[in-house]
């Protein structure tokens, strides 16, 4: 898969016979034993371990509770309670699968700001970050139709108001919605199909992930300096290195994850999905789950219902073009000063927006006497430096922006820092 | 080059590529055949459009009042306007609507009964259930994100682009409609 030639010596009879006929255990070893990684990374590259870990956690997880789940209107609720109180440890398996959703978004958050940070997204990785944008799609997708299935209040009018931004579309919007749903609304079809769906989109992410470590092992990991690995001085072998430093990472992750699982497995829920569906009431406020809140923002900014959906969908959109739009010839923002500081504003800049989104739209956030400003206006402000910081600032601060110097290689500054020491 | 079953190079097509287009275009045929039905499928099946409309019996609802019934898994108001709330929509008729398709208050009330309006309870913004009685307009208001409508059902204030839906109605006597 990297592209070297094989290091790989069968030992015994048994694998000598496999190596010729499968040469899987080959595969295994040039890509996760031989491959040379750069020796420069640190802790925010385990992040890619994480999420193949909690990817395996919500799939395992989820078959067992496909187990017990009933995908019926009338009887789903009542199935996921049963889960909860009487089947087997089963209050600890949906617990896991649950938080597990937020924290499988935690680590993309994590490993798409590093991405971002460091531009891992250049070239020669524009395939391995558009790939990684189809991953972070689908796992959206999945999310909201697992978040359905519950069939609480919040499940059915969540996904009231999702379906509904396709009816939003001209011409095609409306009957789009009904194939979506059907029926003429939310209701046991859409349950069904919603169940069916949200079984396979998970294996859907396993095989985008395959590809996406194909293409990383091709092009061959980024580092904190963004200089490619010019010699074997300037890297060290997958197996122990990177394979320690991984399940180190994913150790503590996992405490953290416990951490919600066992003392507060309802934190990131809402209450009022301990309600049964009912067509007839909508909950005073409906908030999605907290990892879609920015972009909830970004639809609620706009006034206008049709370029509300544009505006959110193309929020994501544009980050499958970021390769093209950034101009700068450095790589990582280790050297471009300015930069890092739209860098820090844009991850602020995402929190806010997540904090309008969790909050109705005419509350003021920023109270000034009487008026003040509110949600939706802070929103508004919220995503123009979104849109911008993409298609305005990162193209022309590649052209104006001074950097620092970049080091040759991995291994230089370090040799050069020894040197100023001897000498002194 | 004697043989002309083989491709010459030039742009006329010979035997061997009418053969390809033909199965191609045949494949692509199945391809698509096949994919109707299975888009289809998750249209609206038979037992759900047998079900799609319902009779009122509007002699149930008294002046002030309104009922609200599931019609095709949505809330639907059927509601018993008092004088104040016909004037008032009828007042309207004149005033500029966001919504102007239709939205005479006569062509939204029950034929020959303005006391009764039927109406679609889904807000037209993003779905949620509007409650009666809120808002500037005395209509109908919802809580979701403050849409505001008035007592013929018609969009006033907030994000919502439409009037609330009126369902298609026949009146079958004096007292029973039929909606759907």
């Amino acid at each position: 898969m990297s592209g070297q030639p094989s290091t790989y010596q069968p030992k015994s009879g048994f694998t000598r016979w496999l190596d010729s006929r499968l040469p899987i255990l080959r595969l295994a070893h040039d890509s996760f034993v031989d491959y040379p990684t750069p020796k420069n990374l640190n802790y925010w590259w385990t992040f890619g371990a994480i999420l193949s870990f909690m990817l395996g956690m919500q799939i395992i997880t989820g078959i067992v509770l496909a187990m017990h789940y009933v995908p019926n209107a009338t009887m789903a609720f009542a199935s996921v309670e049963h889960i909860m109180r009487d089947v087997n440890y089963g209050w600890l398996v949906r617990y896991l699968h649950a938080n597990g959703a937020s924290m499988f978004f935690v680590a993309v958050y994590v490993h798409m700001l590093r991405g971002l940070y460091y531009g891992s997204y250049k070239a020669p990785r524009e395939i391995l970050w558009i790939l990684g944008c189809i991953i972070y799609l689908l796992m959206m997708a999945t999310g909201f139709l697992g978040y359905a299935l519950v069939w609480g209040q919040m499940s059915f009018h969540g996904a009231v108001v999702i379906t509904n931004l396709f009816g939003a579309l001209p011409l095609v919007g409306e009957s789009i919605r009904t194939w979506l749903w059907g029926g003429f609304s939310v209701d046991n079809a859409t349950l069904n199909r919603f169940f069916s769906l949200h079984y396979l989109l998970p294996f859907m992410i396993a095989g985008v992930v395959i590809l996406h470590v194909w293409a990383l092992h091709v092009s061959g990991q980024n580092n904190p300096i963004g200089v490619d690995p010019k010699s074997e001085k300037d890297t060290v072998k997958f197996t122990p290195y990177a394979t320690v430093k991984d399940g180190f990472g994913v150790a503590l992750f996992v405490v953290m994850f416990g951490l919600f699982v066992f003392y507060m497995p309802n934190s990131l829920g809402d209450v009022n999905n301990y309600i049964p569906a009912n067509p007839l009431v909508t909950p005073e406020h409906i908030v999605p789950e907290w990892y879609y809140l920015p972009f909830y923002a970004i639809l609620r900014a706009i006034p206008n219902k049709l370029m509300g959906v544009l505006a959110m969908f193309g929020s994501i959109g544009v980050l499958f073009i970021l390769p093209w739009l950034d101009t700068s010839k450095v790589r990582s923002m280790r050297f471009r000063p300015k930069a890092q500081i739209f860098f820090v504003i844009f991850v602020i800049n995402a929190l806010i927006l997540g904090w309008c989104g969790h909050n109705p739209p005419d509350k003021f956030a920023i109270p000034v006497g009487e008026g003040g400003l509110t949600f939706v206006w802070l929103s508004r402000i919220g995503t123009a430096y979104w849109f911008a910081y993409f298609v305005i600032i990162m193209p022309l601060l590649g052209i104006v922006e001074k950097t620092r110097p970049v080091p040759d290689t991995i291994s230089s500054p370090v040799l050069s820092g020894a040197a100023t020491v001897e000498k002194a | 080059m004697g043989d002309t079953a083989v491709h010459s190079g030039s742009d006329d097509p010979n035997r061997r590529d009418f053969i390809h287009i033909a199965a191609l275009a045949a494949a692509g045929g199945a391809g698509a055949m096949l994919a109707w039905p299975l888009v289809q499928q998750m249209n609206p099946s038979g037992d759900t459009l047998a079900l799609a409309s319902i009779e009122v019996d509007l002699s149930k609802v008294t002046e002030g009042m309104q009922v609200v019934l599931k019609w095709r898994g949505k809330p639907l108001f059927v509601r018993y306007r008092t004088a104040a709330e016909i004037a008032s929509a009828q007042a309207a008729d004149s005033e500029p609507l966001k919504d102007k398709e239709h939205s005479k208050d006569s062509e939204r009330h029950v034929v020959g009964k303005p006391q009764y309006l039927v109406l679609v309870g889904v807000c037209t913004h993003l779905g949620c259930v509007p409650t009666f009685g809120g808002g500037d307009y005395k209509g109908w208001f919802c809580p979701c994100h403050g849409s505001q409508y008035d007592t013929s059902g018609r969009i006033r204030k907030g994000p919502a682009p439409k009037n609330l839906e009126v369902p298609d109605i026949a009146v079958l006597s004096d007292t029973m409609i039929k909606v759907g």
